[in-house]
């Protein structure tokens, strides 16, 4: 909300010299934030004056332009010339070259004059143009920065205005004027006002408030007017669509006249385009009181007016040209020809105020803040009038705002009032509150005396009424009509807190029952992400937002299969719609950014939620506010909402280190992401069991699957398909690995029992083993494990070969064997004895053959 | 260098003066050598079989018995004197060629190899830690929830009224099918009523995680961020015990300087509402109140939806954005860089913030 600051001087009591900054650092202890501060004075330094165009000289260009030299009185005659400087001519007449040729000799128009400074830092001089001395500039609204319009020249008398010679001209268009931009919270609809932001003010500067509303002297009551019916067959949440329609009639409006400059100049500052006089005085009275206004040319009407939803199907053409199909919820304004508005949102076409307009019939209505924003969102036609329905306006002010409305017209347009009115409608039951005299205290912190309370209160508006004595004193408030957001004894404690000020409120440190600290997951997730980054790598923190096929290529390891895959209704790229249902693919484009920016040897990684769906999505309805469902309920609410499992995945390109003198980097391979991949396990005290995997993102022949001691596979690592690379454009023999943290998690042992170690002297035996090239070494391993007994402490491959002298198709493993007794030295007999039972397990599984 | 050659006169191992010529000869011979090949030479020349010394010793064998003695001692004293002068030569050329080896081995250190790349945290990951931890130490405890969520925990909860602006003004990304009523959490605040529902009273609870609005990336803004929320819910909470307990986490975050400021502010969880300010006496170009993030007391509506009778409990939440804090704690201009992982970004902040 723009406030121009003449405007709020109207009704409250803002110092002379106070600039936009002055009351907006007012306003924000109140709860309005600022947003920005509109003073024409910023771009834009005189003189600028009125100058009467004395004679006017066609002259033709070679160029084909005609242009005219002028000669301009900016001094009234027979007086002196009181400014001085270059350019500035002492007898108090200019000659000015101007193209413009919407003006005549004796026009009064806007001179610029040497020295001046127009906005787009545009500085006016006396300077040597078309064969003559150009002394200033005869300005358009458009140079000037007060409207559009760069046809010509602006002609005061076009606008209404015949001021003498030499005044100034910013004044005379309200160019110092200045407005104050803040942001008004979506529960306080009457802060869309003058009225309401003044009413503010003096809240926050302790002043006087003088209520525009109060100035305005409206009829109590109005009849015989034109008819009005309020027809609300299927009102939302039981409450009638409109419950206040006030019309009335002006006649003998002369629709053409100009709108005087000081409420041009408002608007503006307001940010409202002036329009023409009828529209500009709707607008300007909603923005003083609030009210939003609809003009009918009341000549195009036909018949009674009523207030009704829409008939499916039915149509409407707004003001704006476009034919709307409404909908049976749409409030409307119709009348026998059919539709003429939707109801607070825009008005129809066919009874628009134009130029032509001599009678107009206005509409000061209330409408249910509901019904208004289904049919602006659904319409998507955003208006000054729905964001003050949607809020909330003061039922009261209708009235108020409906004759300030007349008097304007009358005053400004020429216009007759009628003397009859049309105001149909009940008013809600105001609300009160009980509020007992120790809630706000207790609720606040601070000890209020009775008499801030009731102050604070009362400046609202409110009417306080004391029932009860000593502890059982209760507060009973009602709210004022314009406040529809007092509903609650809370509400009312803020507005005390508010209005005694917040930075009253003392500090008092709560003290929390005893903690049980991070739980153990929150430690897993810790001390993996710390142990990743240890080991090297750099942790980043890519968008959940993927396209389809990446979900498809990396969220199932099976070739063809879709995965299951959560999709936007609204994303920021229709491409990039679908929730991940894997890491991989925006480390892939963060790993790609990086390259881009000349960093290739990379290790990446990222722990974050995928999104799988299972076959529960979601509840079909919503339960209301303010209640705690049944249990049932509540248990859909909480199986409607998919599996989020943390993952952890790394991406890793180039090498392993930078290269550099006497060092030769290594580069990353599929072997480097298995091992970080164990690591995980490792750091979290589980142990990850790894099998040729297939997973159509991985190569073929170079990928892990990886999977807990249960069986549950938890992820894969390796090369990543060389095919998937290239087209990613991604350095070849990149490598990857992806696990589910939360199985990890899950799988760490609570308790790890102690095991006995022995001091007794070790005994190492190592064996090749020759077996067909398709074995997997650990299985080998794993064979000799189980054959070698208990005496076994440990067994590592430590070679695999095949070529001369190993069969083709075979290959030759060999393996580390550590024997060690609990309780004695071994004897070579007995460690011997082992290793032939590990041997012969291997044997008979896989057809091993020592070499 | 040796003057001992082959033919030369073998001396007299009885000869007192041709010994001790023999001797001196070898002991300035030892002395000249200035390698330990050269000392070996040296070494072969005077005490090997064929030098004059040994040759002279081989004649003793051929001497009457009672002059035996007296040449073996003149012998034994002689060769003595020339191998304890080989022995103390030997020992400084190597001391003198080990040094030299040590100086030939010298490196420039300053061209050290990386061999291990350090690895970084993201600094939003490590901040987060670093909030939670202060919480932790006040006796607070860490929960967390989904990042898509049912609509009635994001919203109706938490009393934003179905048509209510405050509501559009969330930017939701709503998820398909619309009947579902499912969509990405637009702040942690569904973790508030998912505590409120499944924890015991009191509650003091700390939410981080990350929150979508359908915002564009700028310089500014980010569809995907970060927040912390802190709810506590208990008997007798004034908004005194919220500013107390900003105040104090505000101070372990910034240091002992640190202030807050409270504006009235609007949400529809809160009532009271308040903005939260925060003085930053470092703030580049001058000290200034930053925005810091929303709090108030809970709407007894929000408890209410929790089954918490608001007439015996109150509560306090607030809600802070962690890329905000980042941006203004540690002076990060654009939120881009907190988004596109350039590891330059994480790399430049280690493990710490």
């Amino acid at each position: 909300m723009r406030i121009p600051l003449s405007w709020l001087r109207e009704f409250a009591q803002v110092p002379a010299d106070a600039t936009a900054e002055d009351v907006m650092a007012e306003l924000v202890k109140v709860g309005f934030e600022e947003e920005a501060v509109h003073r024409p004075t910023d771009a834009l330094r005189g003189p600028v004056v009125v100058g009467q165009v004395l004679s006017l000289e066609k002259e033709p260009q070679s160029n084909g332009k005609t242009i005219n030299w002028c000669q301009v009185r900016v001094v009234p005659e027979g007086q002196e010339q009181t400014l001085s400087g270059d350019g500035i001519d002492p007898s108090g007449v200019q000659g000015i070259i101007c193209g413009a040729h919407n003006f005549v000799e004796g026009d009064k128009v806007v001179v610029t004059l040497p020295g001046a400074v127009l906005p787009g830092d545009f500085h006016i001089s006396a300077r040597k143009t078309y064969g003559h001395l150009s002394a200033g500039m005869i300005a358009s609204v458009r140079e000037l920065g007060i409207g559009e319009d760069h046809d010509g020249i602006l002609v005061l008398s076009k606008i209404g205005l015949d001021p003498e010679v030499g005044t100034d001209a910013m004044e005379l268009l309200g160019l110092y004027d200045q407005a104050a931009e803040i942001n008004v919270t979506p529960d306080r609809g009457y802060a869309f006002s003058i009225r309401g932001v003044a009413r503010e003010y003096a809240h926050a500067t302790g002043t006087v408030f003088t209520d525009p509303a109060s100035a305005v002297q409206a009829p109590a009551a109005l009849s015989g007017g034109y008819g009005v019916k309020i027809n609300d067959d299927a009102p939302i949440y039981g409450k009638p669509g409109a419950d206040r329609f006030v019309a009335r009639t002006v006649h003998g409006v002369d629709a053409t006249r100009p709108t005087p400059p000081w409420m041009s100049s408002r608007l503006r500052l307001a940010g409202i385009r002036s329009i023409s006089l009828p529209v500009d005085i709707s607008n300007y009275v909603m923005l003083e009181l609030g009210q939003p206004l609809h003009f009918y040319d009341q000549d195009k009407l036909s018949g009674e007016i009523v207030v009704r939803r829409a008939v499916p199907g039915e149509k409407l053409k707004t003001l704006d040209g476009k034919e709307r199909t409404l909908d049976a919820e749409d409030l409307l304004i119709t009348d026998d020809s059919g539709p003429i508005g939707v109801a607070g949102v825009m008005g129809g076409a066919s009874t628009e105020v134009s130029d032509a307009t001599s009678t107009i019939l206005i509409e000061a209505a209330h409408f249910e803040e509901v019904s208004i924003a289904r049919s602006r969102r659904r319409h998507k036609l955003p208006s000054e009038a729905s964001k003050r329905f949607e809020r909330g306006v003061d039922w009261h002010v209708a009235g108020v705002a409906a004759q300030r409305a007349v008097d304007l017209l009358v005053e400004l347009a020429g216009g007759t009032a009628a003397s009859e009115g049309t105001d149909v409608g009940t008013a809600p039951d105001a609300v009160t509150v009980q509020l007992p005299a120790a809630f706000a205290a207790d609720r606040i912190g601070i000890d209020f005396s009775e008499e801030q309370i009731v102050t604070s209160l009362e400046d609202l508006g409110a009417v306080v009424r004391k029932t009860g004595a000593g502890s059982g004193l209760v507060y009973e408030v009602t709210a004022p009509s314009w406040r529809n957001d007092l509903e609650t004894k809370e509400d009312l404690s803020e507005e005390i807190a508010r209005l005694v000020g917040y930075d009253k409120i003392p500090a008092t440190l709560p003290v929390a029952p005893p903690g049980r600290g991070l739980s153990r997951v929150q430690q897993q997730r810790r001390r993996l992400v710390q142990a990743l980054a240890d080991a090297g790598l750099t942790e980043v923190l890519a968008y959940p937002f993927v396209t389809k096929a990446a979900n498809d290529t990396f969220g199932v390891a099976a070739e063809g299969a879709e995965s299951r895959a959560l999709k936007l209704a609204n994303p920021i790229s229709e491409e990039h719609g679908f929730l991940r249902t894997s890491i991989l693919p925006g480390l892939i484009e963060v790993a790609k950014r990086n390259h881009s920016r000349g960093f290739r040897d990379l290790a990446l990684f990222e722990t974050g939620l995928v999104f799988l769906p299972g076959e529960k999505l979601g509840t079909a309805s919503v339960p209301p506010l303010g209640v705690k469902p049944a249990d049932e309920v509540l248990d859909a609410l909480y199986d409607g909402v998919p599996d989020q499992p943390l993952h952890l995945a790394a991406v890793f390109t180039g090498h392993d280190s930078p290269a550099a003198a006497a060092h030769s980097p290594r580069p990353w391979d599929w072997a480097d992401a298995l091992d970080i991949a164990r690591l995980a396990g490792d750091v979290l005290g589980v142990e990850i069991q790894v099998s040729q995997g297939h997973h159509q993102a991985f190569h073929p022949g170079r990928a892990a699957q990886l999977s807990l001691r249960s069986g549950e596979v938890v992820g894969y690592a390796g090369e990543l398909h060389p095919k998937l690379l290239a087209a990613h454009d991604m350095p070849a023999r990149s490598v990857a690995l992806e696990l589910n943290a939360d199985a990890l998690f899950e799988a760490a042992a609570d308790v790890i029992v102690a095991r006995h170690i022995s001091s007794y002297p070790v005994a190492t035996q190592d064996v090749a083993l020759v077996v067909p090239q398709e074995v997997p070494a650990d299985d080998v391993l794993s064979a000799l494990r189980e054959g070698a007994g208990e005496l076994l402490e440990d067994v590592a491959l430590f070679d695999v070969y095949a070529g001369k002298g190993i069969e083709d198709g075979k290959k030759s493993l060999a393996f580390s064997l550590r024997f060690r007794a609990a309780d004695r030295t071994l004897t070579a007999e007995e460690a011997s004895a082992a290793r032939e039972g590990a041997v012969a397990a291997a044997a008979e599984r896989f057809g091993a053959v020592q070499r | 260098m040796t003057e001992t050659l082959p033919g030369a006169a073998i001396p007299n191992p009885l000869d007192e003066a041709a010994i001790t010529a023999a001797v001196d000869q070898a002991a300035a011979a030892i002395a000249a050598a200035s390698t330990l090949d050269e000392l070996k030479a040296v070494r072969l020349a005077h005490t090997g079989e064929k030098s004059a010394l040994s040759l002279a010793n081989r004649e003793i064998g051929g001497l009457p018995k009672e002059q035996k003695a007296a040449a073996g001692k003149l012998m034994g004293a002689s060769r003595g004197r020339v191998n304890k002068a080989l022995a103390d030569r030997t020992a400084e050329l190597e001391a003198e060629n080990d040094a030299r080896i040590l100086v030939e081995e010298t490196v420039d250190v300053t061209a050290g190899p990386r061999r291990r790349r350090a690895g970084a945290r993201h600094p939003l990951s490590t901040l987060q830690d670093r909030v939670a931890d202060i919480f932790v130490g006040m006796g607070w405890e860490i929960a967390e929830g989904p990042e898509v969520e049912s609509e009635w925990f994001n919203f109706d909860a938490l009393n934003f009224k179905p048509d209510h602006p405050a509501r559009e003004m969330q930017d939701t990304f709503f998820v398909e099918p619309p009947e579902a009523h499912l969509l990405m959490r637009t702040h942690t605040s569904p973790v508030q009523v998912r505590s409120m529902l499944e924890r015991d009273l009191p509650i003091y609870v700390l939410c981080p995680g990350k929150v979508f609005r359908t915002d564009e990336l700028d310089a500014t803004h980010t569809p995907v961020f970060h927040q912390f929320e802190g709810l506590a819910i208990d008997k007798k909470l004034s908004m005194a015990d919220l500013r107390g307990t900003l105040e104090h986490f505000a101070r372990q975050m910034f240091g002992d300087e640190a202030q807050i400021r409270l504006r009235p502010n609007y949400f529809p969880f809160t009532e009271p509402s308040a903005e939260l300010d925060i003085w930053h006496p470092g703030a580049k170009g001058g000290p200034r109140w930053i925005e810091w993030g929303g709090c108030g007391m809970v709407n007894p509506s929000v408890l209410r939806a929790a089954g918490i009778d608001p007439d015996i409990y109150s509560g306090f939440a607030f809600g802070m954005g962690i890329e905000r804090t980042l941006m203004f704690r540690n002076e990060v201009g654009d939120m881009r860089d907190m988004i596109e992982g350039d590891v330059r970004f994480s790399e430049h902040f280690g493990m710490e913030i």
